[in-house]
């Protein structure tokens, strides 16, 4: 018989109080009595529900049952069938709109925690299994892989399993790309990147980092000189946006990408590292995502009073409802129907050369309000007429976004991609050029680890067939 | 690892290395750049490649002692390695259809104008290359210049060496003498291309500058780099690092420049007083 609660087990956390104050993951994990006590919660459908709802299709309910039969390693084996990235993917997937919001148990009551189980099942592996991967005999075919964050880490993997002799192409001096980068150390330990990153190592794979392709090699000098049948590129969508209003390049304007670059890539937070980053008192970030919250968490945890300025009301809050309740836990504070009008900037009119000249001192804002629906389908946010209020600060962080970087495209003659940068590629992730392959964020947009992942698989498997051939 | 082939003292806070980076030597051009980690703690700094030797797989960095990171690279000695060594990046100096060219350079700076005024010089451009140098002790590269000129013409500011003149000053001269430019190349302090910008503006010369900007990713990723150029905001890393030196906001950029100067200053004193400890 299932376990009938109607609640999840919950997730033991760090309290609050204490992680507004370090960088230790947030989310502490399930026990082996826990993990093991959720998996019975689930029914085990005949019709699987909750599969469908997974971008990769992992056989959720397969690997639940051996949860609860406490035979881990089974159940991790189940996972690793078509999630190259199970650790990252139980921390970072929004499992409420995916696979858990398809769960019959959801229906009634609260979803079986299929998000934490996966995590368990990752961490229990990584802490137990002695087994290193084998590179399997090679079949002669190279590949280069653009870009080792969750679409360049997922394709070259499934490419190695099959005896591909890939290479990864990485800009930063780290592999991981959005993992290493992008999402804080509090919600994505970087060991656990470093850890699926060994992995294809010791599948041979090749990771090349220090090397920006479109600048010191193109895409066609990777198939004419060095001898690459095939190229994907997931290259991600690195490209900030700003605002375009007064201000924006005062210093202590920071786009989220560089905030979190220096925090998370550069350890910027660590007493006495060798790059800087500004200790603000009071901080506005400006955006509603995923991004601005982990920009939020970050800056609260160097020791600021920190907001989020949104346009919109919390109900269109782009985050997932998990990131915006932990950051209100750790008491972010939320002005909604918000939107900056102009970054005010310190003159000192007696000296020219107080150093503080040109920096942020505060944010104008006007409220919103909700108007008829949009393009998006949410309702588009109207200025309030006499609205305007001044917020006093020292650093704003701008987490409006990100685009995909034109380098690429604009060193590859015969790539064709979207007014808005994006490159296009069929469903198979087959470019305008002949065995040039591209999935992940650089095709739609920045979007979520587990599309990128799936991305990677599909034009892994159809990187296969074309060469194969 | 990239190994450091050859070091040379060029003056008392500049040196000059050789780094073994083949896939950089392999597309380097005047005018790009590279960013550069000394350890695995280490900071990413940008530095203008000042040349480069595609067969041999080296490329050049001049560097002036400012901060902790350059503190520290210049503790490495030849034979040691840097951590990571990441280029070209930015786009190269258009040199195509110039006759006549005036390369102004100031201080360290002028060690990255030296590529660019080789390029010119090599492909037939009459290039008067006008370096300027607080004292004579400060002085770098005088043979290297003179190869890569029509016309060296050196300037201190007390004069000890060459004629006592700022480079604004020299420019002026060489201009009210007659010089037709197609276009004037000023690299070094921020200050320094703000006056140079002013002058050539009387005179309707194109100005072309390069900035060096604070930056981390050198991709366009951080954004750290933009400047206002013309109202638009600009990418120094990969819409630059050269722009319209009419068009740039120098005041602004000065401002950006000095973002983390305390961070620097007590950055390099803590990295000091440790290489002291250390000879102790």
């Amino acid at each position: 018989m299932p376990n009938m609660r109607p609640d999840k087990n919950p997730m033991p956390h760090q309290d609050p109080q204490v992680r507004a104050c370090n960088f230790n993951e947030v989310a502490l994990g399930y026990t082996k009595e826990q993990a093991i006590d959720e998996a019975q919660r689930c029914l085990n459908c005949k019709h699987r529900p909750c599969v469908s709802g997974c971008p990769v299709q992992i056989n959720i309910p397969e690997f639940i049952a051996k949860v609860a039969e406490g035979d881990f390693e089974a159940a991790y084996q189940i996972i690793s069938k078509d999630s190259a990235l199970p650790a990252v993917c139980g921390r970072v997937c929004p499992q409420e709109s995916q696979c858990e919001a398809k769960c019959v148990r959801g229906i009634k009551n609260e979803p079986v925690g299929i998000g934490r189980l996966e995590r368990f099942v990752a961490d229990w592996h990584n802490a137990n299994a002695t087994e290193k991967a084998v590179a399997p005999a090679s079949n002669g075919h190279k590949v280069a892989v653009i870009g080792s964050g969750p679409a360049g880490l997922t394709c070259a993997g499934d490419l190695a399993k099959k005896g591909y002799e890939v290479t990864v192409f990485e800009a930063l001096h780290l592999a991981g790309g959005v993992l290493v980068y992008g999402i804080p150390e509090f919600r994505l330990p970087k060991s656990i990147v470093q850890k699926e990153v060994d992995t294809l190592k010791e599948l041979g794979v090749k990771v090349e980092t220090n090397m920006v392709i479109g600048r010191a090699i193109t895409i066609d000098e990777l198939k004419e000189e060095f001898g690459f049948e095939a190229v994907f590129i997931g290259s991600g969508a690195g490209l900030p946006k700003f605002m375009n209003i007064p201000g924006e390049n005062l210093k202590g304007v920071y786009s989220a990408n560089e905030f979190l670059t220096r925090i998370n890539l550069m350890k910027a937070y660590k007493d006495g590292a060798d790059t800087p980053i500004q200790h603000s008192t009071r901080v506005a970030v400006v955006g509603g995502g995923n991004v601005a919250m982990d920009a939020a968490r970050c800056a609260k945890r160097l020791g600021a009073e920190v907001y989020i300025v949104y346009r919109r009301s919390e109900a269109e809050l782009p985050a997932r409802a998990e990131e915006v309740e932990h950051a209100k836990e750790e008491g972010i504070i939320f002005k909604t129907l918000t939107n900056p009008t102009e970054i005010l900037g310190y003159h000192n009119p007696d000296d020219p050369r107080d150093p503080k000249n040109g920096s942020v001192a505060g944010i104008r804002c006007v409220e919103m309000t909700l108007g008829e629906p949009d393009a998006s389908g949410r309702r588009r946010p109207i200025v309030k007429e006499d609205s305007q209020f001044d917020i006093e600060l020292d650093c704003v962080i701008m987490a409006l976004g990100t685009s995909p970087n034109p380098l690429i495209k604009s060193t590859t003659e015969g790539l064709e991609t979207e007014k808005w940068g994006g490159i296009i590629a069929d469903e198979n992730g087959l470019t305008s050029r002949e065995n040039v392959y591209a999935g992940g964020d650089a095709v739609t947009g920045a979007a979520t680890v587990i599309l990128a992942m799936g991305a990677g698989k599909t034009a892994a498997r159809a990187i296969d067939e074309a060469l194969s051939k | 690892m990239y190994r450091i082939v050859k070091k040379r003292v060029l003056n008392p806070t500049v040196s000059l290395m050789e780094i073994e980076a083949p896939a950089v030597a392999r597309k380097a051009e005047p005018g790009q750049f590279i960013i550069l980690r000394v350890d695995e703690e280490g900071e990413r700094i940008p530095l203008t490649i000042a040349d480069f030797d595609r067969q041999a797989g080296t490329v050049t960095i001049i560097y002036q002692v400012v901060g902790a990171t350059t503190e520290k690279l210049n503790h490495k000695e030849e034979g040691e390695f840097l951590q990571d060594f990441v280029g070209p990046l930015g786009r190269a100096t258009e040199t195509e259809g110039l006759k006549r060219v005036a390369v102004v350079g100031g201080g360290v700076g002028t060690a990255i104008a030296y590529p660019v005024a080789k390029k010119l010089h090599e492909v037939g451009c009459h290039v008067d290359l006008i370096v300027g140098f607080r004292n004579k002790d400060l002085v770098i590269l005088e043979d290297e210049f003179k190869a890569a000129s029509t016309n060296l013409i050196i300037g201190t500011d007390d004069g000890s060496y060459g004629k006592k003149a700022l480079v604004t000053d020299l420019l002026r001269e060489q201009i009210e003498a007659g010089a037709k430019y197609d276009r004037v190349i000023t690299i070094g302090p921020v200050i320094m291309m703000k006056f140079v910008c002013q002058l050539t503006r009387q005179y309707d010369i194109p100005t072309v500058v390069s900035m060096n900007p604070i930056m981390i990713d050198g991709t366009g990723m951080c954004g750290g780099c933009r400047l206002s150029v013309g109202g638009e905001t600009k990418f120094a890393c990969v819409d630059g690092p050269e722009f319209d030196g009419h068009k740039v906001d120098f005041d602004e950029a000065m401002a950006r420049g000095a973002m983390y100067k305390d961070f620097e200053r007590h950055a390099h004193e803590a990295a000091c007083n440790l290489f002291k400890q250390e000879v102790q």
